[in-house]
């Protein structure tokens, strides 16, 4: 009975959960660097909302060495990312979620 | 007009129009000038409090972008903004949205320092936009002593300015009057010399003729003597309308209560040698009598100009009608008449629009300056080859 519970919290949790997560929290839990260290990264080089997301959203696309927001000790160590099977609908869902969860605006005291 | 009250010249109406309009535009010019001497040195005051306190907002930057770089390091442990005591801070992302601000104030972006509400504002662009803050704004109120020492400058500069500006405006009108000036001078001596000299022969003149007997005269010599007389009081009237005018304004006034109808009948008589002599008929008509408090001389002087006008600018046998009413005198000849456009200005002095009838050009002059002075309303109602009317209510 417990075994069919627990089954059912996954099932329930895998289903609920969006596309962020579905498909970008998921692999990032598995590295040692938290995936808000990647969208502070990229606030600092594009700062604002249309920049960064367009930045975020070529990379996944289309991820190369030379346009990797991450530091070279970073991409020796973890290489770059493969490339998203999301199509651009999906990516900019995903990407939108990441920014209204990260996003600074509204945070500050 | 003040200017020539002061230079104590008699100037016409188009001259004052053209002096006026000197002043107006002198005085405008050296406005603008010295506005825009003092907005040049109120920027460069602004600009100058500006790069001493540029240094000290650098400072305040600075501290305010390490403390935006530790929070953005920790952005996940704290969202606390820095503050200060000392100043006021915003930061804005590159699409120039505002991302945090400690105040109200309004913030422009275009510009590095600059005074806007009486706040000094540093814009600055740092390499990293921690938080993504493109542009780290300081904001520092403004203490306002650079103003007030500037203001105190800028009057009191202009206050010189204006007063050097007007002194030599002084002495440009005075060089611009003295041609004008010393012609209306010369003029007026010359008639100032010429009627001392005129006195005692015309004081002769009709004196004697007064006192002479026509009764007992021969027909012929009679009609003689009655032309010398006509002459006489001709050259008399002359002579009065030009002392009234060089001396006219230094007599004080003995005003008293004339009846005007009685001044009229007398002046009447008076004339009536000289209208004859051009078959005029000269008659007045009373339709009531009134009473004007004047000075009699003066009266008399404006109605005996009216009067010798109407002879001299009458036809041969034309008639001229002195009517008397309530508060009203008018006196109506059947003369050559005045066109419209000269009405206004025949009342300056010198002026004449018929050069065959003779005379210096005062007569309407002193009437004006009469009429004036005791606040007379004064109408001329005519119509070329007609006639004219001059209506004088009070």
């Amino acid at each position: 009975m417990v075994k069919i519970i627990v089954m059912m919290g996954i099932f329930l949790n895998v289903l609920s959960a969006n596309i962020y997560e579905k498909n970008c929290v998921q692999c990032h839990k598995d590295i040692p660097v938290s995936i808000d260290k990647y969208f502070y990264k990229y606030l600092l080089t594009y700062s604002s909302e249309r920049d960064m997301k367009y930045a975020i959203i070529n990379y996944l696309k289309v991820p190369l060495k030379e346009t990797t927001i991450m530091s070279d000790s970073f991409i020796s160590r973890f290489g770059v990312k493969k490339k998203s099977t999301l199509n651009e609908v999906e990516l900019k869902k995903a990407v939108d979620i990441y920014w209204e969860k990260y996003k600074v605006f509204g945070k500050l005291k | 007009m003040l200017i020539s009250k002061s230079l104590d010249t008699d100037l016409r109406k188009s001259e004052k129009q053209t002096l006026f309009r000197f002043s107006t535009l002198y005085i405008l010019l050296t406005i603008i000038i010295i506005s825009i001497f003092s907005f040049i040195y109120y920027e460069l005051q602004k600009d100058l409090m500006l790069q001493q306190k540029k240094a000290t907002l650098q400072v305040h930057s600075k501290k305010l972008l390490e403390d935006l770089k530790q929070l953005h390091r920790n952005f996940d442990k704290t969202q606390v903004y820095p503050r200060s005591k000392e100043f006021e801070s915003a930061i804005y992302d590159n699409q120039q949205k505002l991302i945090f601000s400690t105040s109200t104030s309004e913030t422009r972006l275009d510009k590095i320092l600059y005074l806007n509400q009486e706040i000094i504002h540093l814009v600055n662009i740092p390499e990293s936009y921690y938080l993504g803050a493109k542009y780290v704004i300081v904001k520092m109120k403004d203490d306002n002593i650079w103003l007030n020492n500037t203001l105190e400058e800028i009057v009191l500069f202009a206050t010189v300015s204006l007063l050097f500006m007007f002194s030599v405006g002084y002495i440009l009108v005075r060089l611009f009057l003295k041609p004008m000036r010393d012609a209306i001078g010369l003029l007026d001596r010359f008639i100032k010399d010429t009627t001392h000299e005129l006195n005692t022969p015309v004081s002769t003149i009709v004196a004697n003729i007064e006192m002479i007997d026509k009764e007992l005269l021969d027909i012929k010599v009679g009609n003689k003597i009655n032309r010398i007389d006509i002459a006489a009081k001709t050259i008399s009237n002359i002579y009065q309308d030009l002392t009234y005018i060089t001396l006219g304004n230094k007599i004080i006034s003995n005003n008293e209560d004339v009846e005007v109808e009685k001044l009229v009948q007398e002046r009447v008589e008076y004339f009536t040698s000289l209208a004859g002599a051009k078959k005029i008929t000269l008659d007045y008509d009373i339709l009531s009598n009134t009473v004007l408090t004047i000075d009699r001389t003066k009266l008399s002087k404006l109605l005996d100009n009216l009067l010798s006008n109407a002879i001299k600018y009458n036809i041969v046998n034309g008639s001229i009608v002195v009517k008397v009413d309530k508060n009203l005198l008018e006196v109506e000849d059947t003369g050559i008449g005045i066109a419209q456009k000269n009405i206004v200005q025949m009342q300056e002095r010198y002026t004449r629009f018929n050069k065959s009838s003779g005379g210096f050009g005062i007569g309407l002059s002193i009437v004006s300056e009469i009429a004036k002075e005791y606040a007379l309303n004064i109408e001329i109602i005519s119509e070329l080859n007609q006639g004219t009317k001059v209506r004088v209510t009070w």
